[in-house]
């Protein structure tokens, strides 16, 4: 199969041309009787950050573990930087870096010795390997922490010891399976910005996350859902697609008492297309020019409106049309 | 007081029922076990292998064969020509007692005059040694109550005089017998758990995950993870060598180069039955549950305890099948009977052979668990 044919069909996706480090050509694999990736296709460009959402299970980390070398996919090709994922899969390893969801490093050996270990284990020869661990200890700013038991380590920093091992070989292109899972608020922002500087000295990133901020914060994105990509694309392009922002139909955030009511009246009314409920508001989606109807119909049932005004779609609105779409 | 008591029973019984493994380990291994070493546990000993070296070969000779084999403590398995022949089989373990009886035996008997059996005793087992000799000091005691019925003059000495002689473990010390075995099947024990344990503890803290996208080759992995323990093993090999010399007091009869040479066959096949357990295990729990399943018949099966000679056939067979069998005979052979690499290749080789088989199989099986 050719990957020509699916570059010519995304071309007007990208602004900026970069070669491509990840191409994906109807990758399947299957377990048994069960689909965990179908037909998936996309190309990851040098410097993206390519952003990979979907819900639990729905094959995320499948695709992962085929575009590492480490899992055989059941039909389709993918090329990680310039290799095939089957047949030179050893090369794969050789330039990629991994950082997987949970911490998977050696609690009982210190910060050094980890670092110290993927050093060798990739094969850096000794004479650069002093120079080039004191670089990664330097990007994630680890140097505090050095002989202290991985083990003992809170959240974040384990995260900064796992990325500087998944970068001690100096890879092109870092694969992070949830990076920022399960850490506080203040690592996560102080990861994602270590992510940005070495995203500008030339790292590609493919990140899985679940955080809508997050995904805001990438360059592209692919939403996998029930084993297939159902959207792919900078998060500016996924706001405008039609099945989002249908045409002859405007966004509005409404400010609303007794939400859950409100909810179901509003989705009774005709000009209504989608409302979809958040902590204390409700997005909804309305024929261009009704909204004077809207008022007026709020105002019948008897409820108060605080306040209305025209939002664009977030990537939660993106991601909530797509899956409901998806699913009729 | 009792608040829950039924909530947590329910919640226990369906814990157990969806843990088939574990609801197997509990019900069917002990029945299994039971069966299985219930009849190796057998000091009541038969059947004690023996060589027969017969000068004389007349009938008088062949009746008191017959009443030792008729005790059905004694299996003739080797007939001798000559002396040499018999001390290099108790030397390599192949008998345990040989009966030498004396060309002039029958003339003596019909003469009715006194003479003398001789019955080597292998001692490196005092409990084997301790029933052969009791056993044929009753048989010559018989048979010469027999003669002196017939005759009228009561003599100042038995007429037939069985003459037990205990090899290499004269005073029959029950700890030179034990120790080295219990060095074996200790050194089975702990090198196979802990090679498992290395092992499976990267699988259960997600280590491997890591481990696997990087270029490590799956032999480099391996023979990385074996090596470390092999290096343990040896050094524990020394210090439990080293304690029953010296604590326990049990002298070493041959020679230590070649016990480090066959200690060294035997490391080799006991990491890779390590690297076999945790190809099968993924937490240290289920290690250890499967490590018991090996450790019962090391102590039970292997002739450390009991006699193996005593085993049903089937069970015998079962004891074959433990590595710790032949290192217990190496073990035994050299600290006790200074034996010497001709008595005990065969055993070295069964044991190399075994590690080559089980590390063939774990190394498969370990690709395709990490893969």
């Amino acid at each position: 199969m050719s990957l020509n044919i699916l570059q010519v069909e995304n071309n007007h996706i990208f602004k900026q041309v970069h070669a491509p480090v990840i191409q994906v050509n109807e990758l399947t694999r299957k377990f048994g009787s069960y689909t965990a990736v179908d037909r998936v296709s996309l190309v990851v460009r040098e410097r993206d950050i390519f952003g990979f959402l979907g819900p639990n299970g729905s094959g995320k980390t499948t695709l992962i573990r085929m575009l590492c070398g480490i899992l055989r996919p059941t039909s389709g090709e993918a090329k990680v930087m310039g290799y095939d994922v089957v047949y030179e899969s050893e090369e794969v390893k050789k330039s990629i870096g991994y950082m997987s969801q949970q911490f998977s490093l050696y609690s009982d050996l210190t910060v050094l010795e980890n670092i110290n270990f993927y050093a060798r284990i990739y094969g850096i020869p000794r004479r650069q390997r002093k120079e080039r661990i004191d670089e990664v200890i330097n990007i994630v700013e680890i140097k505090p922490y050095l002989n202290q038991l991985s083990g003992s380590l809170s959240g974040g920093w384990k995260q900064r010891l796992a990325l500087a091992c998944a970068l001690v070989h100096n890879p092109k292109l870092l694969f992070l399976d949830e990076p920022t899972a399960g850490i506080d608020p203040v690592a996560r922002r102080d990861l994602w910005n270590l992510l940005f500087d070495l995203s500008a000295r030339g790292t590609t990133f493919f990140v899985t996350t679940h955080y809508m901020d997050e995904a805001e914060r990438c360059s592209h994105l692919g939403y996998i859902y029930f084993s297939k990509l159902i959207a792919y694309g900078s998060p500016e392009e996924l706001k405008k697609m039609p099945q989002v922002m249908p045409e002859g139909y405007v966004r509005y955030e409404l400010r609303i008492d007794r939400l859950t009511e409100a909810m179901r009246e509003l989705l009774k009314m005709p000009f209504v297309k989608d409302a979809t409920m958040f902590s204390d508001v409700i997005h909804i989606h309305i024929q261009q020019g009704s909204e004077e109807e809207l008022q007026h119909s709020i105002a019948k049932k008897g409820f108060f409106v605080e306040s209305l005004r025209l939002v664009p779609p977030t990537l939660e609105d993106v991601f909530v049309t797509l899956t409901r779409s998806f699913g009729k | 007081m009792f608040q829950g008591f039924f909530a947590i029973v329910y919640k226990e019984t369906r814990h157990i029922v969806r843990d088939p493994r574990s609801l197997f380990l509990m019900l069917v291994i002990p029945s299994i076990e039971l069966t299985i070493f219930g009849f190796a546990v057998n000091l009541d000993i038969k059947n004690i292998k023996t060589g027969l070296l017969n000068q004389d070969k007349r009938v008088e000779s062949r009746n008191l064969v017959d009443q030792f084999v008729n005790s059905g403590y004694f299996d003739i398995v080797e007939i001798f020509n000559n002396e040499e022949e018999m001390a290099t089989a108790m030397r390599r373990g192949i008998v345990r007692v040989g009966i030498h009886i004396p060309p002039y035996y029958t003339d003596r008997v019909l003469k009715n005059e006194h003479v003398d059996i001789q019955i080597l005793i292998d001692g490196s087992d005092s409990t084997v040694a301790m029933q052969a000799l009791n056993v044929s000091n009753a048989i010559g005691l018989r048979a010469s109550i027999k003669m002196l019925s017939k005759t009228k003059s009561l003599p100042s000495q038995f007429p037939i005089d069985m003459r037990p002689r205990v090899l290499f473990n004269p005073d029959m010390r029950t700890a030179n017998f034990m120790i080295p075995g219990l060095c074996g099947v200790i050194l089975q024990v702990v090198i196979m758990l802990l090679t498992s344990f290395a092992i499976v503890r990267e699988k259960e803290q997600r280590t491997l995950e890591q481990l696997v996208v990087t270029p490590v080759s799956r032999f480099g992995l391996m023979l990385g993870k074996l090596v470390p323990f092999l290096g343990v093993g040896i050094c524990e090999t020394a210090s439990v060598l080293f304690l029953m010399r010296f604590l326990f007091q049990v002298p070493i009869a041959g020679s230590v180069l070649l016990l480090a040479f066959f200690a060294g066959i035997f490391l080799f096949t006991t990491l890779g039955m390590g690297l076999l357990v945790s190809t099968f295990a993924q937490n240290q729990i289920q290690a250890l549950q499967i490590s018991f399943l090996i450790l019962l018949p090391s102590f039970l099966l292997s002739g450390f305890m009991f006699p193996q000679e005593t085993m049903p056939k089937v069970i015998y067979w079962f004891g074959q099948m433990v590595p710790a069998t032949y290192f217990i005979r190496i073990l035994r052979g050299i600290i006790l009977r200074n034996a010497g690499f001709w008595d005990l290749w065969h055993n070295g080789a069964i044991l190399g052979a075994m590690g080559i088989i089980i590390l063939f199989v774990a190394s498969f099986r370990f690709h395709k668990t990490i893969g």
